[in-house]
């Protein structure tokens, strides 16, 4: 059960979705377009936000780098299949996940509750690597004693990789353990949330302490 | 310019100069030959007339009948090379007058007047040898043969020398015809050649599709009209093919966008299944199986459309691969792990066969041809991997009765249905369509074919490090 924001112009499919994530036992608020959407988001603070891509007005791109500015709260992207350029742009927009359109809510709703499910695995105290501080119970985050605010998935993604040093995950292991895709998982949901969390916890994103790329292989969390 | 030994320009160039050299030789050859014809007789006639001339001025003073001392004297006034007989007494001047021919004594005996001939002799040194009879004029006037003939014997060597410089300097004239019968001709080519390279070129450019290609009509003679001709069929070829593919884009936007249209009620009708799934179970038995059949309508509705938006994006060009590293062995058994096809599948498949491809799309294949071999085929339907450095093959076969002769063409047709009671299948007859285009597009292929053993035998082959490998 969580409170979930959709943003949808074509105002049939924005009720049948609401009508179908209720059955699913979840809270939904809906806006028809992006600014009363971004008005919403701020009124009612979501735990989750489902933002359409082809928006009147303001569209769904610039609308995930709005929310994105203020807040991070999850965004899942609906987009058209086949349609690279709304998924390329809405994963660099900060989005966490994307649904293909038409979309069946069980997909729709095992994606949010994967996105959500935040703690992975046990929490197993505070992780402390160099100047970066892993509290795994409180779920936060420290770099150089600042506080630094992660998305759920990049949060997951660094409790993922962080929990065993040294070992090198593959994309498809990481799609299944953070974003819990099948084996056909877009593993350029991985490469985008690792360079956004590379921006936020990395001293220089360029050459990467932390998270460190395997070539033809995957990642790796450091230092070792 | 390139030279060609048959082309156009070498037959008109050869032809040129063959007529311009036989027409000045044929000019020189006669307007030598006249000349030199009139050289002969002119100097002939001279040379007659002094001989004629001398022996007359001397002729008056012979007392008859004459002794040695005499004929001596009518020698010595004829000039050398000169013979003059009288009966057995002969008076010779000259190496050369053993040249006088019997055959001009007699002429010269019969007819009892001035005589000539003309001989070569083996040193091809031409003569000309002139015989006289001397007449004594009795003081009555009459006029009688005296018995003394004078032969004299004439060198020709200078007029023949004389004509044949005229010949050579015949030849010469004709010679220089020669360059500028070449000239002539070169230029006479070029105006023919270039219409008709011009025209060349275009029609090469119309073969290799361009279909704007024209030439410029120069002139208003045949090749003009040719080339008026030729573009003006190039203009209808454009205007056609024009036409043509505007009405294929038309068709596939029109499919694209009522796929498009189609989507959005889709999404409405797809959000709403579960709903109305969840609420059939509570309904009485009309309505749960109305509402079931709606659910499953709008299921294979929306495959439908999607497959149908696929097919647009082939046929506009807008599909493109994501390739990545795929373990073939392990994709092909998540896809069948996936709709649980494991247990009525035999897989024979190597891991650690690595292709650059699309996840995706190498789902989408295998799922398509192993479905149909579940729906269509018959039991045991067998998926090998196989791979050399190059390539990786997926062989899907089953033990169906295989695919007819007359369906084996049209396998991969859009909406193409084998058999007419099979209409009503869970696919969009598009899969198959569909799975060669992605093959494509990977740069491989998908054929079908029917195995030994009798069942249909399709088989997916893809470039192992992607399609510029």
């Amino acid at each position: 059960m969580a409170a979930i924001l959709l943003i949808e112009d074509d105002p049939l499919v924005r009720r049948g979705l609401q009508l179908a994530l209720r059955g699913h036992g979840h809270d939904v608020r809906t806006a028809d377009t992006g600014e009363d959407g971004l008005r919403e988001l701020r009124a009612s603070g979501p735990d989750l936000v489902v933002l359409d891509l082809m928006l009147p007005g303001i569209d769904g791109f610039e609308v995930c780098r709005r929310v994105r500015e203020s807040s991070a709260v999850p965004v899942i992207m609906l987009t058209a299949r086949g349609d690279d350029f709304d998924v390329v742009g809405g994963l660099e927009a900060g989005a966490d996940d994307y649904v293909v359109k038409p979309v069946q809510p069980t997909v729709l709703d095992a994606r949010i509750r994967a996105v959500l499910r935040r703690g992975t695995g046990s929490a197993d105290g505070v992780r402390v690597h160099r100047d970066l501080r892993i509290d795994t119970t409180a779920l936060t985050v420290t770099s150089r004693g600042e506080p630094v605010s992660l998305t759920a998935t990049e949060l997951r993604l660094l409790l993922t990789l962080s929990r065993a040093p040294g070992r090198v995950f593959s994309r498809q292991q990481l799609l299944e353990e953070v974003w819990e895709h099948d084996y056909l998982g877009d593993s350029r949901l991985v490469d985008n949330c690792v360079q956004r969390l590379r921006a936020k916890i990395e001293t220089n994103p360029a050459t990467p302490e932390y998270v460190q790329t395997v070539r033809g292989f995957g990642y790796r969390f450091g230092p070792l | 310019m390139t030279w060609r030994p048959r082309g156009l320009r070498a037959r008109l160039l050869v032809a040129f100069v063959l007529v311009t050299v036989l027409g000045a030789a044929a000019a020189a050859w006669s307007s030598a030959g006249s000349a030199s014809r009139a050289l002969v007789d002119s100097t002939q006639r001279r040379l007659t007339e002094t001989v004629a001339d001398q022996v007359a001025a001397v002729a008056p003073q012979l007392t008859y009948p004459p002794d040695q001392a005499a004929l001596d004297r009518l020698r010595a006034a004829a000039g050398p090379n000169t013979l003059v007989t009288y009966r057995d007494l002969r008076s010779v001047d000259g190496a050369d007058t053993g040249l006088v021919t019997e055959e001009l004594r007699g002429a010269v005996r019969d007819r009892g007047r001035l005589v000539t001939q003309r001989i070569v002799t083996e040193d091809d040194t031409p003569w000309l040898l002139v015989g006289t009879p001397v007449v004594a004029t009795s003081p009555d006037g009459a006029r009688t043969p005296s018995g003394i003939e004078v032969y004299a014997v004439r060198d020709l060597s200078e007029v023949e020398e004389r004509i044949d410089g005229l010949t050579e300097s015949a030849i010469g004239t004709a010679a220089l015809a020669l360059p500028l019968a070449v000239l002539l001709a070169l230029l006479a080519a070029r105006g023919v050649l270039r219409p008709v390279r011009d025209l060349r070129d275009t029609a090469r450019r119309l073969t290799a599709g361009d279909l704007g290609a024209r030439s410029e009509p120069q002139g208003a003679d045949e090749l003009a009209e040719l080339t008026v001709t030729v573009n003006e069929m190039a203009a209808s070829l454009q205007a056609s093919m024009a036409t043509m593919s505007r009405m294929q884009a038309d068709a596939r936007r029109f499919a694209a966008d009522v796929s498009h249209e189609l989507r959005t009620p889709l999404a409405t009708l797809t959000a709403v299944m579960e709903v109305l799934e969840t609420a059939a179970d509570g309904m009485d038995a009309d309505a749960n199986e109305s509402a079931r059949l709606a659910i499953t309508e709008t299921r294979r509705l929306v495959r439908l459309v999607e497959d149908l938006m696929e097919v647009s994006r082939f046929d506009a060009g807008t599909a493109r691969p994501r390739v990545e590293d795929v373990d073939v062995a392990a994709a092909v058994r998540d896809c069948l792990r996936a709709r649980g096809w494991l247990d009525r599948v035999e897989l024979a498949a190597p891991a650690g066969i690595v292709a650059l491809a699309d996840r995706r799309r190498l789902d989408v294949i295998v799922a398509n041809l192993v479905g149909n071999a579940l729906r269509h085929g018959g039991p045991p339907v067998r998926v090998r991997v196989l791979a050399d450095r190059e390539q990786v093959w997926v062989e899907v076969t089953d033990g169906g009765p295989g695919l007819p002769e007359e369906v084996l063409p049209h396998v991969f047709d859009r909406f193409y249905k084998a058999d007419a009671a099979r209409t009503r299948t869970p696919g969009s007859g598009l899969g198959l369509a569909i799975a060669l285009e992605n093959a494509r597009l990977h740069g491989g292929d998908l054929t079908a074919g029917n195995a030994e053993g009798g069942g249909a035998r399709f088989v997916l082959r893809l470039p192992r490090h992607g399609e510029d490998a």
